[in-house]
Parts: C-alpha cells; sequence; structure tokens
C-alpha cells in the first residue's frame, strides 16, 4: 500500500463523483421497476469461494503490465477474438461474462476492483473465514455478518428472511438469529414424511426445546412449508421426471421464485466453487472461462427472474483473495491479495468503476506480486447496509466493526 | 460411571456406533479392553462375508499405473497414434467402477467392519489429506490413494502417513505439483516452467504445521522450490512433453506422448531436469540442493515440528473428543506425539485414556456428522446391508458425499458446520424411510456404477425415493422398536421416552433413528 502515494501520478484514478450521464436510455427493465411501489429491500451474496482470478474478471486491458505478467493467460484486449468487452477504456469484462454487459450498460452493475480484506493471509480457508466473519484477522469472532445482519433488520423475524442455498449452513449465517438453509436442485421441491400430519406431530414433542437442534428443526420445517407453498403447482411437474439439473442458474431462478412469492426474504447466500486456478486456467477460453459463464447466466436469470424486485434488490459477488498478478509456471495463478467485487442492483449507481486502481508495475504489487487492496471489502458492504438496507452508522457498525469510512465507494448507491 | 452409558460412549466415537448385540459384547469384554482391542485392528479378525466382497471389488487392487494405462489418455488413441474421442468417452464410462468401488468399500467397511476404530481414522485422515474425485485423473487414482497412502497406516507413524501421501500421485495431481517447475531448469517448458506453490502451502497449512504454525510466504516458496521436480510418471521425458495441464481427458489425449516412460506411468517419479538444485533456507534450516531427497528431508522437519504435533493432536482431539476439546487433554497427547515421534496409536491411546475422554458430560455432546449420522442408522437397524447406494445418496443430500469435497481441507466434523435446519429435516426424511424399510439397503445392486463425480444425481433419485415414500410396499422389513431401543442401550431422555410411548407402534423407530438423543454420538 505504501507504494500507491509515490506512484500518484500513474494511478488510475476512479470514480470521484458519479456521473448521471450514464444512465441514459431507459430499458424495459427500467421501466419496469418504476412501476413498483417500495418494498423489501434485499442483499443476495455470492461467494466464490477458492479465490477467483479477478484480473480476468474485470480485465485491466489498458494496462501494460498485465499483458506483460500474464504472456498465456492474459485475456486479449477488445476486439481481438475472445478479447476482453470494453467497459470504460481502461476495464473490460471476461467474454464469458458478456451477458452482463447490458446491465452494466443500463448502469445497474459496478465494480470495485483492488478490493478485499486487510489481513494478507494467503490461506483460503483462514481467508474465507474472515470475510464470512467480518473481522478480518480476529479468529474468535463467533458469528457471520449476515446473521448480525438479519439482527438489525426492521420487521419480524421469519424462518425465511435470511436464506442459505445449499445443504450446509455457511460461517456467513452463523449466530443467533434463525436463517433456513434450502436444498440445491430439485430436492427442494420434494415432499417429505414431515409433510404427513402424523408424523409431523410425533417429531414435533422430541423438538420442543430452546436447544440448538430444536431450533434446526423448527426452522426447517417452517421452511419447508413455506418453499412447497411457494413453488407452483407447474414447477413442481415440471420438476417431475426431468434430466437432473442442478447448478448456479436453477439456483438462483428458484431464488428469484421464493422472493416473487415471499416479501419477507431479505437475505440471500451462494457459494460456488472451483475458483482455485493453480494450473491451465486459461485466458478468454478455457477452464476460468467454463466457470465464469454459467454464473454470468445465474446473475442475468435472476435479474430476468426478480423482475420489478430487481429494483430493490442489490446482488454482490465477492471471492477471498485474488490471485498472483504473474501467471505462475503452470499457465495458472497462485494465491494473491487483491480482488474486485461486483456490485449489481437496481438501487446500484452502476456503469462506472469504484475505488482506487493500484496498478500492476512491480513496485505498485503488494510484495511485489499481488494486485494491493485499496479498498476494505467492508467498506463496500457497508456502503450497501447504509444505503440500500437502510442500516444507521451505528447498526452498519454493529454488523462491520471497524470498517473504515470510504469515500472512494460511499456513491455506489 | 455407569458402565453402559460409557460402552455407548466408546461404540459411538471410536465408531459407527452400535449394532445389534455390540453393546453387550462391549460389557463382556470390558469397555477398555475392547478400545484396546479397536487400536490393534490386525488382531481382530474380519467376517468372511466382508472378505469376500471386498475382494470381489476389483477396483480397489487397481494401480495407479494400471488404471492410466488401461482407462488413461494413451489408451484412447486409435490404431495411428490419434485420439479417438468416441474411445475417449467409452473409457471414461467404463473407468466409472473404480471410483465407485472406493466408495462402495468405504460404506460397507464402515457398516459391516467389526474394526471400527480403522473405519473412523479412515474418515478422518482422508479427509485431513483430502483429494476430490472429479478433478481429472483422480478419478482414476483416489481409490488407490484411499487404499494404499491412508489405509496403512491410521494407525501407524505420522511421517510415514504424511510422506505416503505426498508421493500419491492422487495427491500430486489434485495440489498441482506435479507440475512444480524450477524456472529456467533444463526441464521447464511450456506449462512446467515454473514454481506452482499450491501444494506446498497446504502441506503446511493443512497437512502438518497448521495456520498459525509459524512459517511464512518465503517458508512456502522455499517448499515449493525445493518439491520441484515431485511428480508422477507417464508424461514423457524431461516434463515437456506428455500430459500438459489439462482441462478434461481430451485435452489430456492429444497432448499424451504415446509410450512415453510407460513403466513408469502413474507412479511416483522425480524429474531432475526440472529441479531447483540451489540451496534454499526453510524454516530455519538449510536445505542443500541434492534432488528428491530435499523432498523427504523437508517432511521430516514438518512431521517433527511442535507445531505439527499440536495441530495433529488438536484435531483428533475435536474429532475423538469435542468440538473444543479440552486444552489438557490436547496438551498431553501433543506430548505423547512429541515423544514417540508421530505414534498414532500412542497419541489415541492417550487420548482415550483422558479424563476429558472419560467425563459424562461429554457423552452424547457431539452432533454427529452425517457419515456417522447415517452410517450409525443403518448400523443399529442390522438390515444386511447389500447396497449401499441408498447410504451414498443420503450423504449427498447431506453434503458429505464420499470422495466428493473440493477443497483440500476436507469436511469438518463440528456441530457448527453440520447442524442446520435442513439437515433436521432430511435426517428424519431418511430415519422414517429406513425404520419403515422403505431404503432397498438389502436388494443387490444394479451393475452400473455410481457416478462418483456427479453425486447430486443420485441425491436427486434419493429426494423421489423418499418423496414417494408412502406409496407401495416396502423392500425391506420395517425396524422393530423394540430391539432397535435395545442395540441402542435404551439411551433416550425421558422426553423422548414419553414421546416414543404417546405414538402409535408404526412409527416408533423412525421417532428413535430421529430423536435428538440420536442425533449425537
Amino acid at each position: 500500500m505504501k507504494n500507491l502515494n509515490r506512484h500518484l501520478s500513474r494511478r488510475h484514478v476512479l470514480a470521484l463523483g458519479a456521473s448521471a450521464g450514464l444512465i441514459g436510455a431507459v430499458s424495459p427493465l427500467r421501466s419496469a421497476w418504476a412501476a413498483t411501489s417500495a418494498s423489501q429491500k434485499r442483499l443476495v451474496v455470492v461467494f466464490l469461494r477458492g479465490a477467483v482470478d479477478g484480473l480476468n474478471v474485470l480485465v485491466p486491458h489498458g494496462e501494460e503490465a498485465y499483458y506483460l505478467a500474464r504472456p498465456t493467460i492474459a485475456v486479449a484486449r477488445p476486439g481481438a477474438d475472445h478479447g476482453a468487452i470494453d467497459l470504460d477504456g481502461h476495464f473490460g469484462l471476461h467474454p464469458s461474462l458478456a451477458a452482463l454487459k447490458p446491465l452494466w450498460d443500463e448502469g445497474s452493475l459496478a465494480f470495485v476492483p483492488a478490493s478485499g480484506s486487510p489481513d494478507d493471509t494467503r490461506s483460503h480457508f483462514d481467508a474465507q473465514d474472515y470475510m464470512e466473519s467480518g473481522t478480518p484477522g480476529r479468529k474468535v469472532t463467533a458469528d457471520g455478518w449476515m446473521n448480525r445482519l438479519l439482527a438489525q433488520l426492521p420487521g419480524d423475524p421469519s424462518p425465511t428472511r435470511g436464506l442459505s442455498f445449499g445443504p450446509t449452513l455457511p460461517r456467513i449465517f452463523a449466530g443467533r438469529e434463525s436463517v433456513a438453509n434450502i436444498p440445491l436442485g430439485r430436492a427442494a421441491a420434494a415432499q417429505i414424511p414431515l409433510d404427513r400430519p402424523l408424523i409431523n406431530a410425533a417429531f414435533d414433542k422430541l423438538y420442543t426445546g430452546q436447544d440448538a437442534m430444536s431450533a434446526a428443526y423448527q426452522e426447517g420445517i417452517a421452511a419447508h412449508k413455506q418453499v412447497m407453498s411457494d413453488l407452483t403447482t407447474e414447477m413442481k411437474e415440471a420438476d417431475n421426471g426431468a434430466p437432473s439439473s442442478q447448478g448456479f442458474p436453477e439456483d438462483t431462478q428458484h431464488l428469484a421464485q421464493l422472493i416473487a412469492q415471499t416479501p419477507s426474504i431479505a437475505l440471500g447466500f451462494f457459494a460456488l466453487g472451483g475458483w482455485d486456478t493453480h494450473v491451465n486456467q486459461g485466458a478468454g477460453e478455457g477452464q476460468l472461462a467454463q466457470r465464469l459463464a454459467p454464473l454470468a447466466e445465474g446473475l442475468t436469470g435472476l435479474v430476468k427472474s426478480l423482475g420489478p424486485a430487481y429494483r430493490d434488490t442489490v446482488i454482490v459477488v465477492i471471492s477471498e483473495f485474488g490471485r498472483t498478478a504473474h501467471e505462475n509456471g503452470n499457465r495458472g495463478t497462485d494465491h494473491g491479495h487483491g480482488n474486485v467485487m461486483w456490485v449489481m442492483g437496481g438501487p446500484v449507481k452502476g456503469g462506472k468503476i469504484y475505488g482506487d486502481w493500484p496498478g500492476l508495475d512491480k513496485d505498485q504489487l503488494y510484495e511485489g506480486r499481488d494486485l494491493a487492496v485499496t479498498t476494505d471489502f467492508r467498506s463496500v458492504i457497508q456502503t450497501l447496509l447504509t444505503g440500500h438496507m437502510g442500516l444507521t452508522q451505528t447498526q452498519a457498525a454493529l454488523v462491520l466493526p471497524g470498517a473504515p469510512a470510504a469515500p472512494s465507494v460511499s456513491a455506489l448507491i | 460411571m455407569n458402565d453402559l452409558a460409557f460402552a455407548r460412549h466408546v461404540s459411538d466415537r471410536l465408531g459407527y456406533g452400535p449394532r445389534p448385540g455390540d453393546l453387550d459384547d462391549i460389557l463382556h469384554a470390558g469397555a477398555d479392553r475392547w478400545i484396546a482391542q479397536q487400536l490393534r485392528p490386525q488382531n481382530i479378525s474380519l467376517p468372511k462375508d466382508l472378505s469376500a466382497r471386498l475382494a470381489d471389488l476389483s477396483g480397489l487392487a487397481i494401480t495407479p499405473g494400471e488404471a492410466l494405462r488401461t482407462y488413461g489418455p494413451q489408451a484412447a488413441r486409435d490404431g495411428e497414434g490419434k485420439p479417438d474421442p468416441e474411445k475417449v468417452k467409452a473409457l471414461r464410462q467404463e473407468a466409472r467402477f473404480i471410483p465407485a468401488q472406493g466408495v462402495e468399500a468405504r460404506l460397507v467397511r464402515a457398516v459391516e467392519s467389526p474394526r471400527q476404530l480403522e473405519e473412523t481414522l479412515v474418515d478422518f485422515w482422508f479427509n485431513h489429506f483430502n483429494v476430490f474425485a472429479a478433478k481429472g485423473l483422480d478419478a482414476l487414482w483416489i481409490t488407490s490413494y484411499e487404499q494404499e497412502a491412508i489405509r496403512p497406516h491410521v494407525l501407524g507413524n505420522f511421517r510415514d502417513l504424511v510422506g505416503a501421501t505426498a508421493r500419491h500421485p492422487a495427491m500430486l495431481f489434485y495440489l498441482d505439483n506435479w507440475q512444480n517447475s524450477a524456472p529456467g531448469s533444463a526441464g521447464a517448458k511450456g506449462a512446467f516452467k515454473g514454481l506452482n506453490e499450491n501444494y506446498a502451502r497446504e502441506l503446511m497449512e493443512l497437512h502438518t504445521l497448521g495456520v498459525d504454525g509459524g512459517y511464512t510466504q518465503a517458508d512456502v516458496i522455499a517448499l515449493a522450490r525445493i518439491l520441484t521436480g515431485w511428480g508422477f510418471g507417464g508424461r514423457g521425458g524431461g516434463g515437456a512433453g506428455g500430459i500438459r495441464p489439462l482441462r478434461d481427458t481430451m485435452h489430456l489425449r492429444e497432448r499424451l506422448k504415446p509410450a512415453a516412460d510407460a513403466h513408469n506411468a502413474g507412479r511416483f517419479a522425480f524429474t531432475e531436469a526440472r529441479h531447483d538444485f540451489a540451496d534454499k533456507i526453510f524454516l530455519d534450516h538449510t536445505i542443500k540442493g541434492h534432488g528428491e531427497r530435499e523432498g523427504e528431508e523437508a517432511l521430516d522437519i514438518l512431521a517433527h515440528h511442535p507445531a505439527t504435533a499440536r495441530h495433529i493432536s488438536f484435531k483428533l482431539a475435536q474429532y475423538y473428543l469435542a468440538d473444543e476439546p479440552d486444552a489438557a487433554t490436547v496438551a498431553a497427547m501433543t506430548e505423547t506425539f512429541q515423544k514417540t515421534k508421530g505414534d498414532i496409536r500412542a497419541v489415541l491411546t492417550t487420548l482415550f485414556a483422558s479424563a476429558a475422554f472419560r467425563d459424562p458430560a461429554q457423552f452424547g455432546a457431539k452432533f454427529k456428522t452425517p457419515m456417522r449420522y447415517a452410517v450409525s442408522a443403518v448400523r443399529s437397524t442390522g438390515v444386511p446391508f447389500r447396497n449401499f447406494r441408498p447410504l451414498f445418496g443420503v450423504l449427498t443430500q447431506l453434503g458429505q458425499p464420499i470422495y466428493g469435497c473440493l477443497t483440500p481441507d476436507g469436511y469438518k466434523c463440528t456441530e457448527a458446520a453440520w447442524l442446520n435446519a435442513d439437515a433436521m429435516t432430511r435426517r428424519i426424511t431418511f430415519a422414517v424411510a429406513l425404520a419403515a424399510g422403505r431404503l432397498p439397503l438389502g436388494s443387490d445392486p444394479p451393475d452400473r456404477p455410481i457416478a462418483v463425480k456427479r453425486p447430486e444425481r443420485m441425491a436427486d433419485r434419493m429426494a423421489q425415493r423418499l418423496d414417494a415414500a408412502a406409496a407401495g410396499a416396502p423392500p425391506e422389513p420395517a425396524v422393530n422398536a423394540e430391539t432397535l431401543r435395545t442395540t441402542l442401550g435404551d439411551l433416550f431422555s425421558d422426553t423422548t421416552r414419553a414421546a416414543i410411548a404417546e405414538t402409535q407402534p408404526e412409527l416408533r423407530a423412525s421417532l428413535m433413528l430421529g430423536s435428538p438423543e440420536f442425533m449425537r454420538c
């Protein structure tokens, strides 16, 4: 970080002051938002576990150092075969994320490059833990920041206010507030024996206490009922006997459906793995490209299916740390530091890159090898909490204690 | 201390809980004697049926070399040595029995082996040194990895265990070390042209020292340099030809040089031409640059480091004792580890003899992992276990498919990781189906091997099966509730007993298997 100031003149200074002109033509999507009244504010977090290579997600194609550092895995400049999709003349999107470009164009998608954790661990597991507890460097924090956020939200607690997708409950949602986790794929829509009153009544007697298992049981029943009543008969029938379709696009579709039926859903969480590309990660095509494509499909599908609810929804994509600026000896990248956060949603002042870009020259890199972190991930989330979820500064500080103020992202919402 | 309660405790913790009659056997032998027997599994004979069944699983004995030669990319070439896409597909399909039989053997042994401690230790150590079936060649090698690198050492010496995993091609492939090369070395070309820190980092962070074990980024790089050239044969000389980094087997096949060092294929191989022969400073030791042995020297340093003794002792105590194990017990285990230079049997002896392990407050205090829950449920019913598929399906639904953990840290064993709303309803769904005899555990499984790399398919079929659980006649007899109660040593609280008594008889076994007491061990 100390290098940043010395290179002020070369620094690409971004996003100081919103430029309203970017949001030009009114897209059909935007008119749809305008048609709905104020409703539940929502935050959806997509965690890319394994450290996605942010430099190949938001490609600094305007930077010669990027191409020097990555002779075989750099995403080509815009216009070339499988080249980046230009955003602002300096940065471009990975070609597999082309589906997101319309959201950028209409101003509901923004990026915060060089963001991440102030803790410089290169351990996946510690870094994820810190990003989920919201307390980098502090291991004893018992709960996750999304659970603390639930406690600060107005309105009555309900078992489906916080939803996590997958068979286990992630660290980010650990804590006192109840959270439902929804099975992935078709299992979510299956009838279970507990749907039968006799069986349900018998088991209810076993789980009446205040203990953690009883609470989980009660939440499980409530969430299952909610899910079963929300999924339309049509969807259940369509699922029945269909080939197994599991994946992020199907699950985001499911979330959108639940949100459409359940006004109380405020927080959603997905985790996607497979980003630890130490070997042969590819450039515009290849391994990483193949992982990014369904991610883009899932995100755009979510936006479409949310329809008017997108107006009150912010989706943020995060990952524990970035990867080395230079490719390693195996056409891959090793564990690094700074990454990029993706922020999209109706309330987002998008079509813009936020934060300070430190550059990729050797003396600009953190420890001479990694993109530096100039924006604390907590500052970005905090902006979303106060600007979008309606928390006061005091409340937001309970969710993410010690998050530094970040003028460079304050205009994000 | 109540003898029955302690018998239940040792059966639940050292193993996967009692089968019918097991608690009587433990009481009869004496729990301490039973523990001592479990610590020497070689003296416990396997039932003939089980041995015969394992012997039938030919996939267990296939070496990595055979698997690579028979089903790997080379085998998919046509007469002219060109890749044949149809053949690739067919071979991939054909090779599915290898990981499938690895999964089957694991589950059959967990349910049926009298060497119960050995089985939980395989679960523990496999997770500690996790590899993932769906990563490329590891589908061919993961079964061998369990049989050859993990199983023989679960009660042996830690140095041997970590050494066996370090040299097995499944690990070399999974954490990318096979491509780790000294930049600028003679063999450093193409995709083998430089360092790869992946294995070096996880070897310290996960396998030995632990994340707070005192190493630095400089140590990660030094260890990566030490391990340059550690790989496996079957990729051509010098590392430049042959197998290259792959996206899928198709690419692999295209890039494989035919007949190159075939005798060595799939076996550990050290490629001198890609090794960094400079001296290294690693954890304050100077390692002279002289080749393959450097890696062994580094493994010696790591295996005998005090941080490793602590890290391993803590993890074993977390698995067998408590999510937050008693510090004095971990300290005693650490001391044993250091004194015996990593004798795993000795460390476990210290643990099982500790006051903390015998404290009745610990009995039933741990939330079962999905593996412990599902296997203990099947064991308790005493159903003949012929078909492992429903068990694999429920493990997948619950988030713990065998060989299906993508990340190198393996599955966790704590309540925080596994207790959640969905887990409870799914466990109960499984309990009801099992108790009603609706899971076809006693039928012969279909010939088609399961898709270990796509476990979600099994989970989906499972969901449908449980969904349809109300219709038709069950394939197995329903579980007798009173027999089950005896098998489990009547572990139930007054509340649970009352609820069971008030419920119609045919639901009682379901309630027992879905009870709060049975969720814990």
